[in-house]
């Protein structure tokens, strides 16, 4: 996909956090919690970025809106280099990318009411012109995830977990943005709320033609949600397919892994699962080569000292594996 | 039929609190017979883990009590016994994992000693034979290295490790019941998939009865032979994992198995996930008749004046539902 389409893009991508020790507080070691990400994500469409705790997931979504900085790589955003913007065209650009967070609990300001959690951004960006238009347009926007008018004078704490991430999602959708990061946005959530939230998401991309990148650990939520999706192992990406292709035919012997030990609420499904064995090594000091090496069914020698690069294996379909695809 | 290892009648675990009394259990019938895997689904607050920990009174008392109701252990009710009594059934008879493994592990003792803590106070061994015990409980469920593991302290631990941990304090004394609650749901896929192989191996090799208490659906369909659906404090449903999973007969197990989103299935064979709408009663003031009567699209008048009792459908599959 070459720039021009993409909505997004990401260009390895690094992060590197010093872990600072000693008595004069100096950087003894490093977290590379990303370790050179790229991926592009078209208008419209939702892609789903998964893989397990500490991989670099969250990591990535907050860099792309820079409420983390970058240590080094490229985020185009409509053709401009996210990393190069300061105070007015960040936000400005703050206005196009919007974020919904894991926590419905943590993440809303418990000393507001809802109205001005939602009103907040209308004010910042200067989007109405008087309080009446102020005020009917945080209704508008209550009603558009489900909520009711008079929620707007209460407090975050009168809320149940799926309706505080309705808010969450109002907060985001004020300043109409193109792009939404949703970081675990059901994770924190009971099912039968998780599937309110995913289809109320849904409803909205179709509605105001939004486009996701939306992050989780729950491989069945974003199978069902994305487009398309990217595997995250270790701070880098394993492989990027479409959505149904790589559950189907996973191509890297991780993703292949990762997706045979979700559990199916089926018992008459059996499956031959891949049992990985050992834990995800320390982000600190990753295995060299590729960083999947030390759990791999398949690693051979040159595993150890070689990294795989990202290649277009199918059309569309790219994996970073020195031995399959 | 033979008597059931655990058969709980009728329990109600109520809790005063400030805003008045949460009615969190509030008639609960379960059984599990030996050596059987019973999974207890339900949402956040349904009741699974005060009747789990009610089972081992492991409620505060107060705010918490036994409204009404018997726990029969092999027979005998649980429920009059002082504490005394219940150490000599707890970790020995019915052991307990939690879902946090950090937190229900002492900071500052290794783990070695925790776990020979366990198996000095209950089969009278020395600090030193438990110590080596304890390294033999390490090597069961492969935590690699026990011999030196055996020092080590909780912060050590990964995740995973940790709940490996705490499935050998809870299987040293080798305990018939095994209540596990959320073991897996603090953990990553593909860690949960290895302790969910390693439970299963457990019991496979001291015939030990498991009650599997989660939220998540897919875990009870790969591990329990037999599954009990909580909502709002009482059991609604209670069938075979097959007959539960291929003809759901309560509105509320019908609405929870299709709001999961399957790995299986195309988005094209389940273009949206069926939601249920609203959300769960306060259990402070539950709604006269069937608690779930006011999310369910089947509701009718009667269902808000009586509550329905569990009745038997079709073998081993009970329903409170009066459709």
């Amino acid at each position: 996909m070459s720039e021009k389409e993409a909505l997004l893009s990401v260009h390895d991508l690094k992060k590197h956090f010093a872990v600072s020790g000693g008595i004069f507080s100096r950087e003894v070691d490093r977290v590379y919690a990303v370790d050179g990400v790229s991926f592009d994500i078209a208008a419209g469409e939702t892609l789903g970025l998964v893989g397990e705790s500490g991989c670099g997931k969250s990591t990535t979504g907050r860099c792309i809106l820079r409420l983390i900085e970058p240590s080094s790589g490229e985020v185009w955003f409509k053709g401009t280099d996210v990393r190069k913007m300061d105070g007015t065209a960040l936000r400005a650009l703050r206005r196009d990318m919007q974020i919904i967070f894991q926590d419905p609990y943590a993440s809303l300001n418990p000393r507001l009411t809802v109205g001005a959690i939602v009103g907040e951004a209308l004010t910042i960006h200067n989007l109405a012109k008087s309080r009446r238009e102020h005020e009917d347009r945080v209704v508008q926007l209550l009603e558009t995830v489900g909520l009711q008018p008079d929620h707007l004078r209460r407090f975050p704490h009168e809320f149940s977990g799926g309706q505080r991430q309705r808010i969450g999602i109002a907060r985001a959708l004020a300043v109409e943005p193109k792009l939404i990061v949703c970081d675990e946005p059901v994770s924190a959530l009971d099912v039968s709320i998780q599937a309110q939230v995913i289809n109320l998401l849904e409803d909205l991309q179709e509605k105001f033609g939004l486009t996701y990148l939306f992050i989780a650990h729950d491989l069945s939520v974003v199978e069902h949600i994305s487009t398309r999706i990217a595997v995250m192992y270790l701070g880098r990406v394993v492989e990027i397919a479409p959505s149904r292709e790589l559950y189907d035919t996973p191509l890297h012997p991780y993703s292949e892994a990762l997706l045979s030990a979700v559990p199916i609420p089926d018992p008459t499904v059996k499956r031959q699962r891949i049992m990985l064995q050992g834990d995800v090594p320390n982000p600190i000091r990753p295995p060299s080569g590729c960083h999947f090496h030390t759990r791999c069914p398949i690693a051979k020698p040159d595993c150890a000292t070689r990294v795989p690069e990202l290649r277009e294996s199918k059309p569309g379909h790219w994996v970073s594996c020195h031995y399959r695809g | 039929m033979a008597e059931p290892l655990l058969d709980i009648q009728g329990l109600k675990t109520w809790f005063k609190t400030d805003d008045g009394l949460v009615r969190a259990v509030d008639g609960v019938d379960l059984r599990i017979d030996r050596g059987e895997t019973v999974g207890v689904v339900g949402e956040s607050g349904c009741g699974k883990t005060v009747t789990a920990r009610s089972v081992l009174k492991l409620i505060d008392m107060p705010p918490g009590r036994f409204e009404a109701g018997r726990i029969l252990w092999q027979g005998r009710d649980l429920i009059p016994l002082d504490d005394a009594e219940m150490n000599k059934i707890r970790s020995r008879e019915i052991a307990i994992i939690f879902q946090e493994p950090m937190t229900s592990l002492n900071p500052v003792y290794s783990v070695g000693e925790q776990i020979a803590e366990v198996i000095e106070l209950h089969q009278n061994l020395s600090r030193k034979q438990a110590l080596v015990g304890a390294a033999d409980m390490l090597k069961l469920v492969n935590i690699p290295n026990p011999e030196r593991r055996v020092h080590d302290y909780p912060h050590q631990f990964s995740g995973g490790m940790r709940q490996r941990v705490m499935i050998a304090m809870a299987l040293s004394c080798q305990p018939k019941l095994l209540i596990a609650d959320e073991p897996t749901t603090a953990l990553d896929v593909t860690i949960q998939a290895q302790i969910l192989e390693l439970m299963q191996e457990m019991k496979e090799r001291f015939g030990m009865a498991i009650m599997l208490i989660t939220h998540a659906m897919g875990v009870v369909a790969e591990t329990a032979q037999r599954v009990v659906v909580m909502y709002a404090g009482k059991v609604v449903e209670e069938a075979p994992v097959g007959a539960l999973f291929g003809n759901p007969r309560h509105p509320y197990t019908q609405g929870l198995i299709r709001s999961i989103p399957r790995v299986d299935r195309s988005a094209g064979q389940q273009a949206r996930l069926e939601s249920i709408p609203g959300t769960v009663p306060s259990l402070l003031d539950p709604p006269p008749g069937c608690r779930f009567a006011a999310r369910c699209k089947y509701a009718m008048e009667i269902c808000t004046q009586a509550i329905p009792p569990l009745k038997e459908v079709a073998p081993g599959h009970k329903v409170a539902c009066v459709l």
